[in-house]
């Protein structure tokens, strides 16, 4: 079955979008914004839920918090300080970073709140030293002008970003901290309907109002989308990590297509009793003992062992695949990864991977299985196994309702995995470290005319200030290259159209070949357009030297630029090289007179490409060719 | 009905009492822009009167000011919370039993996520619940002695707390006894209880939080746990400190309590030794204990010595630039009997204040002398200003910190007959406040 033959499914999609703030510094204090270079300082600490956590929290919560030994946290002066450390008490707000909340709130119509109170969301994975996330809820209710539709806002809150993760394994979690404290923009927009293009403009639209106010930070990471995806009969699907919008149409489609297929199997598990999923569970690890199975081999080496667990009435409903790559087979083994295991295997596709139809049949024997019943089967150290035993128990249980409310990952292909379950209620308390504070009438009346305009009013203020056509506004203005357009703009006297089009058609193409783009930083960028401006390279030199640079064939743009060969020649030497090509090419002159022109043009170009400028080159030939066709 | 006021004052609470709303409440607020459901949550005292809190179904609280209030409908009336069993705790016999007494600082605590409160959790059960890994090394009995923060702590409560451990010793059923505290002046505390419980037979720990304890990353956990561990094994008796060593959570240091200082306004490992090693370092469960010229007594059995009084009159005076003599005089008139001059360098004041000083002991106040550096040791015999201290009868304390000397100086006072009997309790090394070398 393809996508478009799916029937009508009441797709929902809900956005949050998460947008660093170009701020200074950071929320609540004053280290810069800016990534470090490197990190000179390190320590360790280990979170502990606090106790009412202990009863309410999930299993999959204290399983992470059980098989984490340590987070090591790496920071660096300047973008990280005793604050990050979790050594000092906040500082006050960050009031650039709620101005600009604020002013997003304003455009967006929202409802801003009288009082706004600094919340604690617990989040223990580490990425927090403090184990909670600080967050405050600035505005709720609104809406966003999409294609002439209104689309409804929840929430806007201002909260501060996390740690980056830089590494996790065996039980240590390294975090950089400099991340940590960036003031991030969450706008939760209602769910709406429609095909994936138009929800995708919904997401495009607020992303370019938010951009349209020049205070929130470019580039890779600095926004990022989570998606709540939910179909009818389903629940809500939250995934995190969408980067790319093009990204997120695949995303959609496929959670679509996962949900769906969901509830056609749910359907046909109708007849299950949820009491008897695992009613029987039994150590397996004797009959796999002499398995060929490499995976078998490996746990049983490590000292680990292996379950089987009775699931009555699940045969053949395990792989059993309404869409393709769709099925609860698959569902299992992104969960017990989730649990740092690898060993999963179900009845349904055994005997397969080493393991023989002899030792199927002792599994089955063991658990006593009828015809109808299925087995799942897993491996791994003793203190992990019990968990994840639990935890396909959940699944399977889950599975007669059809979708769990989840929160999945989108993978760089625009599928999604399992990330972990959905937290409950929400765990948040006061920040008491900070007081309240209003919102004044007054603080409102003075950002008002710095609400960011609509985006068409912007875009023809690009396109009329830069002489640049509304297509090239548009796209600078959604490349990551706005900021740096207009420097080099202004410090240059190179054409706007001409730096506009290289900063994104001729980029963009680069990057479709598969360079990446970012080893142009804009100070790069800009030396690049200097040059230009000062003669030293030629107009055609720009994007070799962006092709060579990305391809890092040099560091340097000197170096690249010796590389090329492409550094500027004099007048002179212009004259030496031409006058070469006409005496080399003589007797098709003396033949076809001016016609000539544009074969010795190309022959020309083919010595002096990237040295000098192509109207330039044209007209010196132009001008020779002409005293020889007079004499 | 009565209204739980949860810090609603004048204008709000009468507001509320209008709607007869309470906290813990769910209402639906109507204002001019819309409506607003929730739970009417508390209000800290000093907020503004204005506004009322809620907190929405996202878990976020806002605050709606009254005046934009048109109506409140009350939608659900406060549900208790479910009373939870008390669960028995196993009482292992063969495990160390120690008594924790508390005094203030919640060094467990439990959040109320519907209120958002954050109270003390005490009980046993409560405290195995905080921190399980406690169980393995040991059975604590809590008790709740008092609760105030330690800024509010005065002499009269030290009196309190050496009764309170000297009563639990003399059951003679603890192996040790933790005190929870406050961190501010926890190092004061510990000087005292250095003083007034002489001849310990166990260890006596005081244990503090930099980070509260209702944050997943607080240092309460491991600092309880490594009291724990230390009350319930170290060899050795006395009154100890126990914090975090350094900013990771790997370590926790014991530091011997007249030697400790919090020498950070909010960093975990604040507290720490002055001019000497930790007794003892905390890591994975065991204790290493560190080189130290003090010859700390052993566990044992002997019968300890309880003089718990301490006479506050005494004042702790830092010298600065410009120091006013006439603080001095007043310290005379007010009716104070002993000063302790937090003076520069090698333990120098002003000779402007030679006269104050010499009035000072001419009235019978002992006039003692520290080092605001306050690593080193005071030396007034280097140079003349000091020579001439000492002739007007400024007593030199050697390389004792000034809070230390403060507190030792309230109880000598309240220990001994005369001022002469007070002077050679001071100089007179009694719970390591005075080192006769200094490693290098």
């Amino acid at each position: 079955m393809t996508v478009e033959t799916v029937p009508d499914l009441d797709l929902k999609v809900g956005f949050e979008i998460h947008q660093q703030l170009a701020t200074k510094s950071k929320l609540f204090c004053s280290c810069g914004c800016q990534e470090a270079e490197k990190y000179d300082r390190v320590f360790t600490r280990r979170l502990r839920p606090t106790q009412s956590e202990l009863g309410a929290y999930d299993a999959a919560a204290m399983f992470e918090f059980s098989k984490m030994k340590q987070v090591e946290y790496h920071a660096a002066s300047g973008s990280s300080c005793l604050v990050e450390a979790d050594e000092e008490p906040p500082h006050e707000v960050n009031q650039e970073a709620l101005e600009t909340t604020l002013i997003f709130a304003l455009a967006l119509h929202s409802r801003i709140m009288d009082e706004i109170h600094v919340m604690r969301k617990i989040v223990i994975d580490g990425s927090n030293t403090s184990g909670f996330q600080r967050t405050m809820l600035v505005a709720a209710g609104g809406y966003i002008e999409v294609a002439g539709k209104q689309v409804g806002v929840q929430s806007i809150c201002l909260e501060e970003d996390a740690s980056k993760l830089l590494s996790d394994e065996s039980g240590i979690k390294r975090y950089g901290l400099d991340r940590l404290g960036v003031p991030l923009v969450e706008i939760a927009l209602e769910p709406v309907s429609g095909k994936p293009e138009e929800i995708m403009q919904v997401a495009l639209t607020l992303g370019r109002l938010l951009r349209a106010s020049k205070r929130v930070a470019r580039g890779l990471g600095s926004i990022r989308q989570d998606v709540n995806v939910s179909i009818m009969g389903g629940a809500v699907v939250e995934v995190k990590g969408v980067q790319q919008l093009d990204q997120l149409i695949k995303v959609i489609e496929h959670e679509k297509l996962r949900q769906h297929g969901l509830v056609i199997i749910a359907d046909k598990l109708k007849k299950i009793d949820e009491r008897t999923i695992g009613d029987r569970i039994e150590e397996v690890t004797d009959i796999l003992a002499k398995s060929s199975s490499k995976m078998a081999k490996k746990i049983l080496e490590s000292s680990g062992s292996f379950r089987a667990i009775r699931l009555p009435g699940f045969a053949g409903l395990i792989g059993f695949e309404p869409y393709p790559g769709i099925r609860l087979g698959k569902e299992l083994g992104e969960l017990v990864r989730f649990y740092g295991l690898g060993g999963v295997f179900h009845s349904d596709e055994l005997p397969n991977y080493g393991i023989s139809k002899e030792e199927v049949q002792a599994v089955r024997e063991r658990l006593d299985l009828g015809d109808n019943d299925a087995f799942v089967m897993v491996g791994g150290s003793d203190d992990k196994i019990g968990f994840a035993i639990d935890a396909i128990i959940r699944r399977l249980k889950a599975a007669l309702a059809g979708v769990p409310a989840e929160t999945r990952a989108a993978t760089i292909d625009g599928k999604t995995v399992f990330s972990r379950p959905r937290p409950g209620a929400a765990r948040m308390y006061p920040e008491t470290d900070i007081p309240t504070f209003p919102v004044t009438g007054s603080l409102l009346a003075s950002l008002a005319d710095r609400v960011p305009k609509s985006w068409d009013e912007v875009i023809d203020g690009i396109a009329g200030k830069y002489g640049l056509n509304k297509k090239l506004a548009t796209q600078i203005f959604d490349s990551n290259y706005l900021s740096v357009f207009e420097e080099i703009v202004g410090r240059t006297r190179v054409q706007p159209t001409f730096i506009a089009s290289k900063l994104t058609e001729d980029l963009t193409s680069l990057q479709r070949q598969g360079l990446d783009p970012a080893v142009l930083t804009d100070s790069i960028l800009a030396d690049i357009f200097d040059r230009l401006d000062r003669g030293t390279i030629a107009k055609e030199s720009v994007v070799l030297i962006f092709e060579k640079l990305m391809k890092r064939e040099g560091k340097t743009v000197d170096e690249v630029i010796k590389a090329l060969g492409v550094s500027s020649i004099s007048d002179e030497e212009l004259s030496v090289v031409l006058d070469k090509v006409i005496s080399d090419n003589m007797a098709a002159v003396q033949e076809k007179g001016m016609n000539a022109l544009g074969m010795l043009m190309g022959r020309s170009m083919a010595v002096l490409r990237g040295k000098v400028d192509g109207q330039k080159i044209n007209a010196a030939l132009k001008d020779k060719l002409e005293k020889i066709v007079k004499t | 009905m009565s209204l739980d006021t949860g810090g609603y004052k004048g204008a709000s609470m009468e507001f509320l009492s209008r709607y007869g709303v309470a906290v813990g409440d769910s209402i639906t607020v109507t204002t001019a822009d819309g409506e607003i459901s929730g739970i009417l949550m508390p209000r800290y005292e000093s907020a503004s009167r204005n506004y009322i809190v809620v907190k929405l179904k996202s878990g976020y609280n806002t605050g709606i000011e009254i005046s934009k209030i048109r109506s409140i409908a009350k939608t659900d009336t406060k549900k208790s919370p479910p009373v939870q069993s008390e669960s028995r705790i196993e009482e292992d016999g063969t495990k160390p039993r120690i008594a924790l007494i508390s005094t203030g600082g919640t060094i467990a605590s439990k959040i109320d996520y519907r209120t958002g409160g954050v109270r003390a959790a005490l009980t046993a059960s409560e405290l195995y619940a905080s921190v399980p890994e406690l169980a393995g090394y040991a059975t604590v009995d809590p008790e709740v002695l008092m609760s105030e923060y330690s800024e509010n702590l005065r002499p009269d409560h030290w009196t309190a707390m050496a009764e309170k451990v000297a009563s639990k010793i003399r059951t003679w059923k603890y192996d040790g006894i933790i005190i929870s505290h406050g961190t501010d002046t926890m190092h004061y505390t510990a000087a005292a209880l250095s003083f007034a419980l002489q001849d310990l037979p166990v260890p006596v720990v005081l244990v503090g939080a930099q980070r509260s304890s209702d944050r997943p990353s607080s240092d309460a956990a491991l600092n309880l746990l490594g009291a724990t561990i230390f009350a319930a094994k170290a060899e050795v008796a006395g009154v100890f400190v126990a914090m975090h060593a350094g900013s990771s959570d790997d370590a926790i240091a014991c530091h011997i309590g007249t030697r400790v200082r919090k020498n950070h306004t909010s960093r975990r490992d604040a507290f720490e030794s002055i001019g000497v090693n930790p007794a003892a370092i905390i890591r994975n469960g065991e204790i290493e204990m560190q080189p130290n010229e003090f010859k700390m007594i052993s566990r044992g059995s002997r019968q300890l010595a309880l003089r718990s009084s301490f006479d506050g009159r005494v004042m702790l005076l830092k010298y600065y630039p410009g120091f006013n003599p006439a603080l001095i005089d007043n310290a005379v008139d007010s009716g104070y009997r002993a000063i302790i001059l937090e003076g520069t360098g090698l333990g120098h004041v002003s000779r402007d204040c030679f006269s104050s000083l010499k009035k000072a002991v001419k009235a019978g106040l002992m006039v003692c002398m520290t080092s605001q550096c306050i690593w080193g040791r005071v030396r007034m015999t280097v140079y003349d200003t000091g020579r001439d201290l000492l002739d007007i009868g400024v007593l030199p304390l050697s390389d004792m910190t000034s809070e230390t000397a403060t507190v030792k100086a309230m109880w000598a006072l309240a220990n001994s007959d005369s001022i002469d009997d007070a002077k050679k309790l001071m100089q007179q090394n009694i719970a390591g406040e005075i080192s006769s070398a200094t490693a290098i």
